[in-house]
């Protein structure tokens, strides 16, 4: 769809200072002026309209029959919904998916702040080196890092359970419970997302003037006392974006619980790291005959994000006035 | 955006619709085999899982007939179904002979209409089959989907190295003479722990497998399709005996295809696992080319079983339907049949197959050079007719498995496991 666009050239500029006024080519500028716009912006809103907007509005009609990927579909209006509030597995997978999150983000931001602060350090040696560094588990495939960490957490002969075992620690079956196996899953996420989050921190830091510090530093306030009083407040924007961020990707987290309870979707024997994402999969793709029940699940996602999302802003406008 | 200007938005928005329409229209149906001018197909397409055997039968099929035949394989089953799933939901991409499991063929065979009949397109071959293997094939209205491939029968695989190390005896007939019925076979688990502190059996959910096909009957789904999970014969027999195996702790608590499992193979965290004779080669490659010989085959405690095996299927929006009918019929002949074991081992279900030489004398060199054509050929026909419902797989896996490992890994009570599986038989089943 991209290449559909220059099939349309815009109008040539005019070359040189018009001597006679055409009323054709005037016509074609305010034309071009007008709508070339819409034009330029045309690929992005094709691809959204292709691949966000019409599989959205499918899933919404969806979810209001009862549908059969590969049989009958009968409209039941809004059944699946009202089923969905008395699931038990879809509160489960909406418990799970927060507690991974919280799980996985609390840490994850602390250090990533922590290693913000670090690469901020005017008289860091190798500093291009340590950013690009951090960055690299960011551009790893998801899927291979889900299989390395996989093996690290296995029961037999995880890397994990032989380090515990030196220190006298029992063997630990990770995905036979709630916590190990959120443990496991999170430090998956982590490992990939602290460094992008670090950056992106970074960067914030990077906007705050070096005045203020110098001033601090003038005052003789020292290094511990600058960042609380003057990174931390300075940087609030910043980190509500990355949490934002981290919410959107932590909501839907998908391959790393699915590839951690070997590509089974229920998310282990109890669906003790069943996320909300592979609940839908199991409901909407999985099973065949209940695809207009996954589509309510994924329904039921947007409106969660969307709504922790509004949360997120009206924390933004009442920190950053 | 601005506030100003709704008019030419809902212009532009016009323009990039009329596009995205422009765009959806170019995509083609590439998923059709070329005709040639008279009617006769240049190409038919073989979509498969795993391993049929099936590359040297197709060669000849070209050579006989002058069409082209495209063998399409995808390696795993769950994700072979997605693939059936999407060309038969979308019409795109439909392959000409679809190969079916039997697990996802009951599936498939609630919606029969994406299915040809197959019956006025290949001649009567009613009888030459086992007989509850081509009535299987059938759908609830008549119509008959698939023609019989394979069948999965059952026995044991078991490290001779291993049973030497815990005194327990080492030659295929001993060893199968040491487990007669179930209780036998966790008396000698009991032995196998107290030798080597380690688990004979992979895991309790293979055994319950297995015990379930033994018994056959219905399963979780009763003959007009009721689930009866709670009640089923079958399903309380294996429960037990699975409950009594974690119990005697003669399990190694390794779920079937997760890493550990895999990798015990090698290891030997386990001794002896339940061998379809499809599972012959999955336990060969997991095991290394470094334990040829070492793994052998005995015979199941109590009575003979099957475990998977499938069906040839014409999806009914093919465009050459009595062509793929044909081919359906090559490869489900005796002969074809004979060869695709020779191959790669899918056992034959035509009964003039199952009594060739060729097929009964057969044996395989990973395994010990066990005789695996008289060992799976002789249960054969002692299978039992089992009825499985559309969503037999998915209950399976994902109820009566998950509950099962639940109470083996000391998660949940004997009582809290069975009421798991009975409320998860409940929403897995429903179709």
């Amino acid at each position: 769809m991209a290449l559909a666009t220059p099939a349309r050239p815009a109008a040539p500029a005019p070359t040189g200072p018009p001597r006679h006024r055409n009323t054709g080519s005037a016509k074609r500028a305010r034309w071009d002026m007008k709508y070339s716009p819409y034009l330029y912006i045309a690929p992005f809103f094709i691809v959204f309209g292709i691949f966000g907007l019409y599989p959205m509005v499918k899933t919404a009609w969806m979810s209001l029959h009862d549908w059969d990927l590969i049989g009958d579909h009968t409209f039941i209006g809004f059944d699946n919904y009202v089923e969905l509030f008395k699931d038990d597995y879809f509160w489960n997978a909406l418990v799970n998916t927060l507690g991974i999150f919280v799980v996985a983000t609390v840490p994850q931001l602390i250090l990533a702040l922590f290693l913000a602060n670090l690469l901020n350090r005017t008289r860091l040696r190798g500093k291009t080196f340590f950013r690009m560094a951090i960055f690299v588990p960011n551009i790893t495939s998801v899927a291979a890092v889900a299989i390395v960490f996989g093996m690290l957490f296995q029961r037999d002969f995880g890397v994990v359970n032989w380090l515990l075992g030196l220190v006298g620690v029992d063997a630990i079956d990770w995905d036979a419970q709630r916590w190990s196996s959120w443990i496991a899953i999170a430090f998956m996420v982590d490992w990939r997302w602290t460094g992008y989050n670090a950056l992106i921190l970074l960067a914030g830091m990077q906007a705050i003037p070096r005045d203020l510090y110098e001033a601090a530093s003038i005052d003789g306030a020292n290094h511990w006392r600058q960042f609380w009083r003057i990174t931390l407040p300075m940087l609030t924007p910043t980190f509500v974006f990355v949490v934002l961020l981290s919410t959107f990707g932590g909501l839907q987290l998908f391959t790393e619980p699915l590839l951690f309870g070997n590509g089974n979707m229920r998310g282990g024997t109890q669906r003790e790291f069943q996320t909300l994402a592979m609940y839908m999969y199991e409901k909407g793709i999985n099973s065949l005959n209940t695809a207009g029940y996954g589509a309510a699940i994924a329904w039921a996602l947007f409106v969660l994000i969307g709504i922790i999302a509004a949360i997120n802003l009206a924390v933004v406008r009442r920190t950053v006035k | 955006m601005s506030v100003s200007g709704r008019g030419s938005k809902l212009v532009a928005l016009a323009a990039s619709a009329a596009l995205v329409l422009g765009v959806a229209a170019c995509g083609s149906d590439d998923g059709d085999s070329g005709t040639s001018a008279g009617g006769k197909p240049d190409k038919l397409v073989l979509e498969t899982f795993s391993e049929f055997g099936y590359d040297e039968l197709v060669k000849q099929y070209e050579k006989d007939t002058g069409i082209k035949v495209e063998l399409r394989k995808t390696a795993q089953l769950n994700e072979y179904r997605p693939k059936i799933v999407r060309s038969l939901a979308t019409g795109k991409g439909v392959a000409d002979v679809v190969a079916l499991e039997e697990g996802i063929l009951n599936e498939f065979k609630t919606n029969p209409a994406n299915w040809a009949d197959l019956t006025p397109l290949v001649k009567d071959h009613s009888t030459e089959y086992l007989p509850w293997k081509w009535e299987l094939g059938k759908a609830a209205d008549g119509r008959l989907i698939g023609l019989p491939t394979d069948v999965g029968s059952l026995a044991v695989c078991y490290r001779t190295d291993l049973f030497k190390a815990a005194g327990l005896p080492v030659e295929r007939d001993a060893v199968t003479a040491l487990w007669p019925d179930w209780p036998a076979f966790i008396e000698t688990g009991k032995k196998y722990r107290e030798k080597t502190g380690k688990g004979l059996l992979d895991s309790v959910t293979t055994a319950a497998s297995a015990i379930t096909m033994q018994i056959g009957g219905d399963i979780f789904y009763d003959a007009e399709d009721n689930i009866v999970a709670d009640k089923s014969a079958s399903v309380k027999e294996a429960w037990d005996t699975s409950l009594k195996m974690v119990d005697a702790n003669i399990t190694a608590k390794t779920a079937t295809w997760s890493p550990e499992w895999s990798a015990g193979f090698k290891q030997g965290t386990f001794a002896a696992t339940f061998c379809p004779s499809w599972m012959l080669g999955i336990v060969q490659d997991n095991s290394g080319p470094e334990n040829k010989g070492k793994w052998d085959v005995a015979g199941v405690p109590g009575k003979s079983g099957n475990w998977g095996g499938s069906w040839l299927a014409v999806p009914e929006r093919g465009k050459h339907k009595a062509e793929a009918a044909k081919l359906a019929e090559y490869l489900t002949s005796a002969t074809s049949q004979v060869a695709a074991f020779k191959l790669k081992g899918p056992l034959p279900t035509n009964l003039e197959a199952l009594k060739n030489p060729d097929f009964q004398s057969y044996t395989n060199p990973y395994f010990n050079n066990a005789p695996t054509g008289k060992i799976f050929g002789g249960s054969v026909e002692g299978i039992k007719p089992v009825h499985l419902g559309p969503k037999h797989q998915a209950v399976k896996e994902q109820a009566m498995e998950p509950a099962l490992r639940a109470y083996e890994n000391g998660e949940a009570s004997a009582t809290a496991a069975w009421d798991q599986f009975i409320k998860d038989a409940a929403t897995q089943g429903a179709f």
